[in-house]
């Protein structure tokens, strides 16, 4: 290992770049702050790709940089260790890239907002942590990163924080993430405590030996449950998906970067990092796969009903992290990561392109007010129509190869079931249809908006996204260019990213990861499984569920053609009959009102009259007060021994004497 | 030989009577009186210890205490008429300049 490949420079250089525009960036020009906003965002992105051009002349797979010791106790200790792998190295150029583009894009979309500065220094921060999170050689050095991260998606989405909107939105995605973070947090201590390292390669050469748990518990389904606590957190599974809607109240960059493409598949990264563990805890592991399918389908059923572009995204965020968490959960990780990787693409390039709409619409975010922008904004039709096309799952687009992959593993491998795939799959015609619905309705059909012309700055409506466009900025317009070529960039990736699967070129590149000289009993069932069967007989299966997944994905297509470009006065037929369901769906089940009720207004009434009115006023502040006042009384009263009359005092000195002497006799002098 | 309790019993009781005068008295010189009384109270039972344990330094200690009083009554009786001169009073409660 001869090579040095500087690794730590990765994520320091975006710190740089967030320390120079957070400390000194409200003096600089717009110009200035976007030329170091990007080139250390570049530079970061730059060393990613060197560090990837390096790494296979490394030869061993694997690279690890130890900078300094953190802390030492005992036999424990960490380092501030970075360390690349094929699974680092995925994420390190998908956050760098991705981050890098949608970095571009914001110079274009931020233009005319306030606070140009602190956005670029906000976002080069996140990039420093999340860079820490996917290098980290260890659990506590990626716990940096990972509370890092959800503090940099905290600052970010109430980059607005004048809307109050924004300001609870980003208190509620720090505290739903608290909770994931208490578990993962105690999985660290069980492991601290049982294993003593939380470093990657001595933990793992630890866990290694140890053969998979039985049913029920166990110290490994434990730890593995309380990481997966922390995956549902950060990367938005039930029940702690809650937070993701809300952030959309973010700039919608930040929904793209933060949102969509990199901090929420955090958990999945985790998971997959983490698959020695989950490999020896089936329980566990099985429970991801639930949570993930259950998931899945559960949004995809909201982003239906939605009428917020961005909330559709969201939803269909929350929905895709479900696939990928069903294929950590089924031990499918290169397909859980390759999606992670394809998502990136097409979901980034998705946010960015309803960014691009609501720039061109002046910040209107409600679809029931778009349609017909289909020759109005060409590039951000065309680019978006390849993110639908990929997410729809439409070959040869990239989401096709992905999430087919998913669904064949969650069918196919041993850990896999019918009922996965199947939920799978109706998810899959669910994400064509409410993706399509959302083509139809943005860029097809009849203008239906009220800005059609000159006046836009008399209709702006302040409640969206707090996107001020200065007047003349109102005719419905193009994106310039700096935002359109980072989304014509995604838009290729979303085409062809999807082909590095041809022959599991992808699957074998991160095999030595997942299946390698660590292989798991399981994960070798599964690389041997498949492989004792005919391979003719799997190969024409495969096949079949291929084409059975187009199908859903044009099953879907069709239904949005039907419902909102053919018949468009269906749709509101239908709710008719169904008005009960239709609502529901439409306020999301009423899962914000339900954690309401159960978690947050026992929490804010118990902290106000127990532990506020009762506690605080009456134990604490009346113990306090209590004790002033009784001093003050009885000073009140002892202050009259002090006359200032001497003969008095000279009373006081024979009694005390007196005293003193009776005591004396009494107990005798020895 | 009068035993040594008898000498107590009177020190204790001139000395008792000296603290109740000094605190029930208005009168600097009855005051004052008192004081020599509590003096002389202590120097009795200074003297029976002496004699009783056959030792000097309790009776030396007397005359130190007399030479004592002395110059303390030379000195007080001359504030007392300092203090009549200029307040034409001697009640005590009425000279009580320091108390404010």
């Amino acid at each position: 290992m001869t090579a040095n490949l500087h690794l730590w420079l990765i994520p320091v250089l975006p710190l740089v770049g967030a320390a120079i525009n957070g400390l000194c960036g409200k003096r600089f020009s717009r110009n200035l702050v976007s030329a170091v906003g990007l080139s250390f965002s570049g530079a970061a992105f730059a060393l990613g790709l060197w560090a990837a051009i390096e790494f296979p002349s490394l030869g061993t797979g694997l690279y690890r940089e130890s900078l300094a010791v953190w802390m030492r106790a005992g036999d424990f200790r960490v380092d501030f260790a970075f360390y690349l792998d094929q699974l680092s190295l995925v994420m390190l150029l998908v956050v760098s890239g991705v981050g890098f583009l949608i970095h571009i894009y914001s110079v274009g979309y931020m233009w005319e907002e306030g606070g140009f500065y602190r956005f670029f220094s906000y976002l080069n921060l996140f990039l420093f942590f999340m860079l820490t999170l996917v290098l980290a050689s260890s659990y506590l050095v990626m716990f940096i990163g990972w509370e890092g991260v959800g503090l940099a998606s905290y600052l970010l989405i109430g980059f607005w924080f004048t809307r109050a909107q924004a300001a609870s939105a980003g208190k509620k995605a720090f505290i739903v993430n608290r909770v994931g973070d208490f578990g993962f947090l105690i999985a660290l201590f069980l492991l601290i405590k049982h294993f003593g390292s939380l470093n990657f390669e001595s933990l793992f050469a630890s866990i290694q030996p140890l053969g998979p748990e039985t049913q029920g518990s166990g110290l490994l389904t434990s730890i593995a449950l309380l990481l997966m606590v922390g995956a549902c957190g950060k990367s938005a599974q039930i029940p702690l998906y809650v937070w993701l809607p809300d952030a959309m109240e973010g700039p919608t960059p930040v929904s793209a970067l933060i949102h969509a493409a990199t901090m929420v598949t955090a958990g999945i990264y985790m998971i997959a990092r983490s698959h020695v563990i989950f490999d020896r805890a089936p329980a566990a592991a099985t429970m991801v796969a639930t949570l993930g399918t259950l998931t899945a389908f559960f949004a995809a059923t909201i982003g239906i009903a939605q009428t917020d572009i961005k909330k559709v995204l969201a939803y269909s965020t929350i929905s895709q992290l479900g696939y990928m968490f069903m294929a950590c959960g089924v031990a499918a990780y290169s397909a859980g990561i390759f999606h992670l990787m394809t998502h990136a693409f097409f979901k980034g390039l998705l946010f960015l392109a309803a960014g691009s709409v609501m720039h061109a619409l002046g910040g209107e975010q409600d679809m029931r007010n778009m349609g017909g922008l289909r020759t109005k904004i060409p590039w951000t039709f065309w680019t978006m129509t390849a993110a639908t096309f990929a997410i729809a799952g439409i070959p040869p687009f990239a989401g096709f190869f992905s999430k087919d992959e998913i669904l064949w593993q969650a069918y196919a491998d041993s850990r896999g079931s019918w009922v996965y795939w199947l939920f799978g799959l109706i998810t899959a015609l669910l994400t064509s249809f409410y993706m399509f619905r959302l083509w139809f309705l943005t860029f097809f059909g009849e203008y239906r908006g009220s800005r059609a012309t000159a006046h836009p700055q008399l209709v702006a409506p302040t409640a969206h996204a707090g996107h001020d466009h200065p007047p003349g900025h109102g005719q419905i317009h193009e994106s310039p260019k700096v935002m359109l070529v980072p989304m014509a960039i995604l838009a290729v990736l979303s085409v062809v990213g999807g082909w590095v699967s041809y022959h599991h070129t992808f699957e074998n590149f991160l095999a030595p990861v997942f299946h390698g000289a660590t292989a798991a009993p399981l994960a070798e069932a599964h690389l041997t499984g498949p492989a004792g069967e005919s391979a003719a007989e799997e190969g024409g299966k495969e096949t079949l569920f291929m084409a059975i997944s187009v199908a859903a994905a044009a099953v879907g297509f069709f239904l949005a053609w039907l419902l909102y470009y053919r018949r468009p006065e269906w749709p509101q037929r239908i709710v008719q009959h169904i008005p009960t369901l239709y609502h529901t769906v439409l306020h999301k089940y009423y899962v914000d009102e339900l954690y309401a009720a159960l978690f947050v207004k026992p929490l804010l009434e118990g902290s106000e009259k127990l532990l506020w009115r009762g506690i605080d006023q009456n134990v604490i502040d009346a113990g306090v007060d209590g004790s002033a006042v009784a001093a003050r009384q009885v000073s009140d009263k002892m202050r009259h021994m002090q006359s200032g009359n001497v003969r008095s005092y000279a009373g006081w000195v024979a009694f005390g004497a007196a005293i003193v002497i009776a005591y004396m006799v009494w107990i005798g002098i020895p | 030989m009068v035993p040594l309790s008898y000498y107590l019993v009177l020190s204790g009781i001139l000395f008792a009577s000296g603290v109740t005068g000094f605190l029930i008295k208005r009168n600097i010189i009855t005051i004052f009186m008192s004081i020599e009384l509590m003096l002389n109270g202590v120097n009795l039972s200074f003297v029976a210890f002496a004699a009783q344990w056959g030792a000097l330094s309790g009776q030396v200690f007397v005359f130190f205490v007399m030479v004592v009083a002395a110059a303390e009554a030379a000195v007080g009786l001359a504030i007392i008429i300092a203090v009549f001169r200029t307040r034409e009073t001697l009640n005590v409660d009425y000279v009580n300049l320091l108390k404010l």
